[in-house]
């Protein structure tokens, strides 16, 4: 494996390594399959994976290699077929722990407001739930005018999605997956429909936003620069039955920014992701 | 907006249209009464004979809103239970489309059977009629919901009930009073058609006897009235429709 040399001071590289003591989140031998008989399709060949709390995972690979079948076995929407799966030690579903989730479609609700949109999580998630009728117009909602703020929304608090454009939408979807100050952000393919320029900046506001909240996220994406701008490491899957073929820890510095991205040890890395993706069975050999 | 104007002025000059057209031709041809009345001569019966028809007017309205009352309420229950589970949806789905398959006119005569001729009846035919709009609506409005959204809310560990109320039933709104509309106006239809097989009172037994009577006039004075009445319901929830579901139109919203 040609890495770019790792500098061990840097916080990416020391995250990657503390997730070998202290997971937060663990998957031991999962398997996930759907359906039953001749039909089965194994959407998750055996897979193990650590998370300490706090890092920031990247799930890069080909469609149909069960990066959203983790996300959702993570979040809890989906069972394991075998193995096992812990967040903050004990098994899934078990813990009360806090997910927020984007997705590459906005889905706010086009009846709210986008402060309403939100303020959602409040509304559902203890213990917010029990005081959301009681502070909903005072603490709640200076908290989602912060955060909109934080995203570049602030003033818009009171328009209606369809009135933004789409990358504005996607904003207030990250600001509604992060109100309830959630230990585990799901992100699937959150920046996919945007344009290039909205992507780029939209990285660096979720990195400013990783870097100051720290929650422990996964990123399931297509792009392989996205992928190495914004994780600690970057688990390479493939199809087929999917699984993860590499686990590579991303070295550079935080924050990151997107001139680093045209360096040639990052330009390296992404070519590197590029050939363990498409290099057909060499890999596992290796 | 001047646009807009137009086409309501076009509109307004159309029905008002109609009805010259329609005076004019029964004046040309020397039509008679007793085929087609002209319409100032219904005019005259029908602010002559106001006392006379107004009961029946209001009988015909009562039964119409209590049948859609208890019609929406019904109808209301049966779509969210249909909508929000899949199961309910593919188990009860067919056995509803088969209901509302059934001309609802070949039911009165059960309903005469059972409760005699008068107010239950009409109620009753009031009641089915409407039903069925509303439960299809009300279900596919939930049944459609993005499965990423409720991916959002069943990761933040969201009861079937919280995603019912805060998704599901917003949701389902548009749907709920655009079948409204429907349902008032299907609701209507019923309450005449069960007047007039066996009623004894309405404004449906009312245009049965005039015409027996060939008081034609008379029908088509209660024509005006059923219009009117039908038109004044329509309007009504049309305008309810539209300050509780504007987001819904939201390209309208956003051009004012």
């Amino acid at each position: 494996m040609s890495v770019p040399a790792a500098d061990a001071s840097h916080r990416g590289a020391a995250q990657t390594d503390q997730s070998y003591d202290e997971a937060f989140v663990e998957l031991e031998r999962v398997t996930v399959t759907y359906g039953a008989g001749e039909r089965a399709v194994h959407a998750l060949a055996e897979t193990s994976l650590r998370m300490a709390a706090g890092d920031f995972v990247a799930l890069v690979g080909p469609s149909g290699c069960g990066k959203s079948t983790i996300l959702k076995l993570v979040s809890g929407l989906i069972r394991a077929s075998s193995g096992y799966v812990y967040v903050a030690g004990r098994e899934i579903g078990a813990a009360p722990v806090r997910v927020g989730m984007a997705f590459q479609n906005p889905t706010l609700l086009p009846w709210m407001t986008i402060r309403e949109n939100v303020m959602l999580p409040l509304k559902i998630v203890p213990p917010f739930r029990y005081e959301y009728r009681a502070k909903r117009k005072g603490e709640f909602r200076d908290r989602a005018d912060a955060l909109l703020a934080q995203v570049g929304l602030a003033g818009f608090g009171d328009r209606h999605p369809w009135q933004l454009s789409g990358g504005m939408m996607q904003r207030a979807s990250l600001c509604r997956a992060l109100i309830h100050d959630p230990q585990l952000l799901m992100l699937d393919e959150p920046f996919g429909a945007l344009d290039q320029f909205t992507r780029e900046e939209l990285w660096s506001i979720m990195q400013n936003l990783w870097m100051t909240r720290k929650p422990t996220v996964i990123l399931v994406t297509h792009d392989l620069k996205e992928s190495a701008y914004l994780a600690n490491r970057i688990c390479v899957m493939r199809a087929r039955p999917g699984r993860i073929i590499e686990d590579h820890p991303v070295p550079f510095a935080r924050p990151r920014t997107v001139d680093m991205t045209y360096q040639p040890e990052f330009v390296a890395l992404t070519h590197h992701l590029r050939d363990a993706i498409f290099s057909t069975g060499a890999k596992e050999a290796a | 907006m001047s646009r807009e104007m137009k086409h309501r002025l076009a509109s307004a000059a159309l029905i008002i249209g109609f009805f010259v057209a329609w005076e004019v031709i029964c004046r040309v041809f020397n039509v008679s009464s007793i085929v087609l009345p002209k319409p100032s001569e219904i005019l005259t019966t029908l602010v002559a004979r106001m006392p006379a028809i107004w009961p029946h007017a209001a009988q015909t309205l009562y039964e119409t809103l209590v049948g859609f009352g208890l019609g929406v309420a019904i109808g209301v229950v049966i779509g969210v239970v249909v909508g929000s589970s899949k199961l309910a949806y593919d188990v009860a789905y067919p056995l509803l489309i088969g209901f509302s398959s059934i001309p609802k006119i070949a039911v009165v005569p059960i309903f005469v059977l059972w409760f005699g001729a008068g107010t239950v009846p009409a109620v009753l035919t009031a009641l089915i009629l409407c039903i069925f709009p509303v439960v299809v609506n009300v279900a596919t409005g939930l049944a459609t919901t993005e499965p990423e959204l409720e991916d959002v809310m069943r990761s933040l560990r969201a009861t079937r009930l919280d995603i019912l109320t805060n998704v599901g039933l917003p949701r389902a709104m548009p749907y709920f009073f655009a079948s409204l509309k429907i349902a008032i106006t299907q609701a209507f239809v019923g309450a005449v058609l069960a007047e007039t097989v066996a009623g004894n009172l309405g404004i449906g037994n009312f245009m049965l006897i005039a015409s027996s009577n060939f008081d034609v006039p008379l029908v088509f004075a209660g024509l005006v009235i059923l219009a009117a009445m039908g038109v004044g319901l329509y309007v009504i929830f049309s305008l309810i429709e539209m300050r509780v579901t504007g987001w819904a139109r939201r390209k309208e919203l956003t051009a004012t």
